[in-house]
């Protein structure tokens, strides 16, 4: 089969790889039909995430038609065009149960840390993702879900990561009605979670990046307030004066490890790789927020450290909160919005690719050309 | 573990509601312990104070490492444990088994637990090794490496004709090792711009 192979940093190329096979009795083979490239994409891209090896093929936000199940699978049929989470979660362990099925304990073995995610270096599992034409899934009867007949697979493929993240994101918030909710980052899941913070009451969203064809979109889409930080001089200060001094209810960071705004965490987080990335949007987020207030956390960071004013959440008595989504445990309810028109995921997608180009569309995302917010490679026997 | 350091949270059955007949045990260093020996004892227990909520559901918090486990999977590549882990979790990923000097290195970096810098840089300079090994392999099967369009040189040309044509010229005046580095150069200033989630 063709499949996306990883050769270094900012190298990706399509080779022809062995078709994967059934190794667990609960595993599907999927024939991939929609396959994104996400932002944390780009941190592998970018030789970011430790334990990322030549010859990985990356993606887990994917849907694909069911080829074939192993001996354990009961619900999944073959024929059926499911999308997969991102997560790879039994159902079972001490954290499924809990509904923690982005930490589930049977999915990892490299790292205690994180549960199994599809394509995401050996530290997330060791597992070759969805931009490929084929892929393993493993605990197929318990993430993988049937794509309802009415909904678009553009709207699916979405709904396997950038669509719960950012939801996540609000919801972790814990918006009040009336709340003011800042967005660090207008990527594709800081859109989502100024989308999802006006379904929780909030009474203000504003969101934040250096981009403008990215805040232009937002601006629109969510709606939003929106402000480029290189217009502003102090960012803390911004907001603190737009808040009647006393800052946001609820602060997401939307960005995570790559984030850019401030040199000296450039330097150290990104070029020195000293701390795990540049925490620059948390950095303003712990500080942007009220005293009491919630700081969200959904950006993707290193394992080692980073550099951040935990003096100031003791002082403020902030509450931080952050996880990766809980795929599954949202489905259902983000179903029934996209359903109801509530949440339009597929007008974020910008670039649809085949498989051959995507070298050309990695580099396309991750040097922002052509205003490109979310490229999806479709797959030609989709 | 010191003999204060007590595992405090209300037990799931006090959350649940029910009525424990027999009391909760705790744990302490000296081992299980009832917790009518702790005076106070879930006294405030309030499971509306739980800003785990909605994302954690506490009543199937039972705070043990048992569960009913899924079927194992047999391993048959070699596999990287974290040394965090009591055992192998029963799936896992069979993308890339470690190999040549960079698999050393990472065999090396799983002495260490999550918790230490050595275990994560080491894997982040076995990363900068593997690239080139990668090389070598493809050279060794005969594969001369199209770098620039591993790159997407196209999107490049199409999209920023511009900053093609300064990283060419550059790179050009500059004289050999053109693509390689043409590519360090395309890092640094991808390195400045911002990955947002998603
Ligand atoms: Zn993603
Ligand atoms: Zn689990």
């Amino acid at each position: 089969m063709r499949a996306m192979d990883y050769r270094g940093p900012y190298r990706v190329r399509v080779d022809e790889k062995p078709m994967p096979e059934i190794q667990h009795p609960r595993d599907a083979i999927v024939r991939v039909t929609r396959s994104c490239i996400c932002g944390s994409d780009l941190h592998l891209y970018h030789g970011m995430v430790p334990d990322t090896r030549i010859g990985q093929t990356f993606g887990h936000e994917f849907c694909g038609i069911v080829e074939e199940v192993g001996s354990e699978v009961e619900k999944l049929k073959v024929g059926d065009h499911v999308l997969v989470p991102f997560n790879i979660a039994c159902g079972q362990c001490h954290f499924c149960k809990q509904g923690l099925y982005g930490n589930c304990h049977e999915s990892n073995p490299a790292a205690t840390a994180v549960g199994g995610i599809f394509g995401y270096s050996h530290t997330a599992g060791g597992y070759d993702g969805g931009q490929a034409e084929y892929a393993r899934v493993p605990y197929a009867d318990f993430g993988p879900t049937v794509i309802p007949d009415w909904m678009d697979p553009d709207d699916a493929v979405l709904l396997t990561d950038v669509v719960p993240t950012g939801y996540q994101a609000a919801e972790m918030g814990g918006i009040q009605k009336g709340d003011t909710v800042v967005v660090f980052g207008a990527g594709p899941v800081g859109i989502m979670a100024a989308r999802s913070a006006w379904l929780f009451g909030a009474g203000r969203v504003i969101v934040i990046d250096h981009i403008d064809y990215r805040l232009e979109f937002v601006r629109e889409f969510a709606p939003a307030e929106v402000y480029n930080f290189k217009e502003l001089d102090d960012v803390v200060v911004f907001m603190k004066k737009t808040t009647d001094g006393l800052g946001a209810d609820v602060c997401i960071d939307a960005v995570g490890a790559e984030a850019s705004g401030n040199i000296l965490q450039s330097i150290i987080g990104k070029r020195m790789k000293l701390e795990a990335g540049s925490a620059i949007a948390l950095h303003w987020a712990i500080n942007s927020v009220k005293k009491g207030g919630i700081v969200s956390i959904v950006g993707v960071y290193g394992p080692t450290g980073n550099l951040v004013p935990i003096g100031n959440v003791v002082n403020k008595g902030l509450t931080l909160r952050a996880n990766q989504a809980s795929v599954k445990r949202l489905l259902p309810k983000l179903i029934e919005h996209v359903k109801e028109g509530r949440i339009e995921p597929k007008k974020i997608i910008t670039h649809k690719v085949p498989l051959d180009d995507i070298a050309d569309a990695y580099h396309l995302f991750s040097a922002k050309l052509d205003n490109c917010i979310k490229p999806v490679l479709v797959l030609a026997n989709a | 573990m010191s003999d204060t350091d007590l595992a405090i949270r209300p037990s799931s059955d006090v959350r649940a509601g029910s009525d424990a007949e027999s009391s909760p045990m705790v744990h302490t260093s000296s081992g299980p312990v009832d917790v009518s020996r702790i005076v106070g004892w879930g006294f405030d227990a309030d499971t509306e104070n739980d800003p785990t909520y909605s994302y954690r559901d506490r009543s199937k918090d039972d705070h043990s490492g048992e569960w009913k486990r899924p079927t194992l999977q047999q391993p048959d590549v070699e596999l990287l444990q974290s040394v965090e882990h009591k055992q192998l979790p029963a799936v896992f990923g069979t993308s890339s088994p470690p190999k040549w000097v960079s698999g050393m290195m990472r065999r090396a970096a799983f002495r260490w637990s999550e918790s230490h810098w050595a275990h994560w840089l080491l894997l982040m300079g076995a990363d900068r090794v593997n690239m080139v090994e990668g090389l070598v392999e493809d050279l060794a099967q005969a594969k001369i490496p199209n770098i620039p369009k591993e790159m997407g040189v196209r999107a490049e040309w199409q999209h920023n004709k511009k900053g093609l044509a300064a990283k060419i010229g550059i790179a050009a005046a500059i004289g050999g090792g053109l693509y390689l580095w043409s590519r360090s150069r395309g890092r640094d200033e991808e390195d400045l711009g911002e990955e947002e989630r998603g």
